[in-house]
């Protein structure tokens, strides 16, 4: 903006204090982000260690727990089946992501919309969440089939229902005086809908949302546990079987690396959309 | 003879819970006229917001009747003839400034503004506010997130402002500012004011007439006038008149009780 900056002898005392506080303040900037990196890095980092110092201590054998260096050999020779099984799984996660999160929103839209709906039918949803997923997936594989549909369905499934408890208090929250306001203004149930309480309940959907990426791909993996030759969950069950322990640690490897990747593409999203609220430091 | 700008007649208003009935308004009857400014000063829990909700047509009364600008609350609200100032600012936080004083023409049949109505643009600088148009409610403070909501509800040239202890949260520094501004906007745009406060000070600062109200059940405990020159500064607070009129006020406040 002013040209003084650019001279720094021209800078009065003052000035340059400022400047020098800035130029501190930044720094400790640089060395916080730097260490936000570092420290769970240097976490992991001693995960391994320790893994590997008691495995090479106690002589663990291959079949029971793998060395971290096996796990990485498999991981690099292995690689094209883990991608080929990650495949299905990840469109089983992804399809239920979406398919019970909207659903979860527009029923939360009917509840809103009519309170007798939500009395009626909330409960029946309650019910529904308290069946553990090992017990509902039998139940949706006999009536689904061995394709992707009842992996997908359990997805959906577990998915929906922190979605939709987190939409009706998103839409319902709202502060009462805007609700007012809306009033004064004459504004229409639709109006208030659309311009209140869906852009109040952003915020929660987006935290239903982070959770839901994870939950998705554990109920597609619990899907492929029963009846499925593919995916990442039959290839649990199948190195378990034949006890490949370090195929086993690999496929669990892919699949977590698949679901830190989603919750992060969310988390990216909401940082894009939601930009009203003050940036929390992460 | 024009209509008043508020006529209320015998307003009462009781509010019925499991527990209880609580009777907030009693057989409440004065009017406003128009231009004026008139605060409504009582102790807390004395019905005040109620008393102004019935005027906006948010309660409606169970006995009585009330008249705004010559018709009733609800035709008053749909023609949108006069604008409400909420205690929190009720600002949506996912708008800018600008977005927020911009609503009422996006809602209740997308008005256009009436021709020569101040843009909302040119309100943001009544307010004091230019250049702090694309700001989010969040990056403001407490006083200018207030004012945004004086501009939002100065939108379309309103012909009476109901104002619920708008700056009942802020700072005495700030709203010793906003009061002066207030009193400014009132004398620029000609809008009758009612303004709800429990500030004996700020009663008497701004108003033209005190309405004071009495607790348990709401009464009407005094109408005063309040005869100090029309261009006030805050130093007219030290003045022997307005401490004779805070006195005389806090008096009737004490009565009640
Ligand atoms: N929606 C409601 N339901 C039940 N009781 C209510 C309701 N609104 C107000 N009341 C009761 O009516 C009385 C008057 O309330 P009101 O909010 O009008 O007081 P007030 O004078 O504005 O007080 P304050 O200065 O604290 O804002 C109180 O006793 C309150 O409990
Ligand atoms: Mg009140």
């Amino acid at each position: 903006m002013t040209t003084i900056s650019s001279n720094d002898s021209l800078l009065t005392p003052r000035e340059a204090s400022i400047k020098a506080a800035e130029d501190v303040f930044r720094s400790q900037q640089r060395r916080l982000r730097i260490r936000r990196w570092l420290l769970p890095a240097a976490g992991i980092l001693t995960l391994i260690f320790v893994w590997a110092a008691l495995v090479y201590l106690f002589k663990v054998p291959p079949f029971v727990a793998p060395s971290p260096q096996l796990v990485a050999v498999t991981l690099v020779n292995k690689f094209d089946i883990l991608m080929a099984n990650l495949l299905p799984t990840a469109i089983e996660a992804i399809s239920g992501f979406l398919l019970g999160n909207v659903t979860a929103i527009v029923i939360a839209t009917v509840f809103v919309h009519k309170k007798s709906m939500e009395q009626a039918f909330f409960p029946v949803v309650v019910l529904i969440n308290s069946i553990p997923v090992v017990a509902k997936a039998p139940i949706l594989v006999l009536l689904l089939g061995n394709g992707m549909e009842p992996k997908i369905a359990i997805a959906a499934l577990v998915c929906f229902f922190p979605t939709l408890v987190n939409m009706v208090r998103g839409l319902e929250s709202i502060n009462p005086q805007s609700l007012e306001l809306m009033k004064v203004l004459s504004a229409s149930k639709t109006e208030i809908f659309f311009k209140l309480r869906l852009l109040n309940s952003v915020p929660y959907l987006f935290s239903a949302l982070k959770i839901a990426a994870s939950t998705a791909v554990i109920g597609a993996i619990v899907g492929e546990w029963i009846g499925s030759n593919t995916g990442i969950g039959a290839l649990i069950i199948q190195s378990t079987f034949n006890f490949d322990s370090a195929m086993l640690y690999a496929t669990v490897f892919v699949g977590s690396v698949f679901s830190v990747s989603f919750f992060l593409v969310i988390t990216l999203i909401e940082r894009l959309v939601v930009r009203w609220q003050p940036i929390t430091p992460t | 003879m024009t209509a008043p700008a508020i006529d209320c007649h015998g307003v009462s208003v009781r509010f019925m819970t499991e527990r209880r009935t609580v009777t907030a308004l009693e057989d409440v009857s004065f009017s406003v006229q128009s231009g004026g400014f008139t605060s409504l000063l009582g102790p807390s829990g004395c019905g005040k917001s109620t008393l102004l909700r019935v005027v906006a047509d948010l309660v409606a009364p169970s006995e009585g009747r009330a008249s705004v600008l010559g018709t009733t609350p609800e035709d008053a609200r749909r023609a949108r003839a006069f604008g409400f100032v909420f205690q929190d600012a009720a600002l949506l936080p996912w708008r800018t400034a600008l977005q927020n004083v911009e609503l009422p023409l996006e809602v209740g049949g997308r008005r256009a503004l009436p021709p020569g109505a101040a843009t909302p643009r040119e309100l943001m600088a009544l307010v004091g506010l230019a250049g702090w148009e694309n700001s989010y409610p969040h990056e403001l403070s407490g006083g200018m997130r207030q004012r945004v909501s004086i501009a939002r509800a100065l939108l379309g040239g309103p012909r009476l402002l109901l104002m619920d202890e708008p700056f009942g949260a802020l700072d005495e520094i700030t709203r010793d500012r906003l009061n002066a501004e207030l009193r400014r906007i009132w004398a620029e745009t000609g809008t009758t004011i009612l303004f709800v406060t429990h500030s004996v000070y700020e009663a008497v600062f701004l108003a033209e007439h005190v309405l004071v109200l009495s607790a348990n059940p709401g009464r009407v405990a005094a109408w005063e006038q309040i005869d100090l020159p029309r261009d006030r500064d805050l130093s007219i607070r030290d003045t022997a008149e307005f401490v004779a009129i805070a006195a005389r006020l806090r008096a009737h406040l004490g009565s009640v009780h």
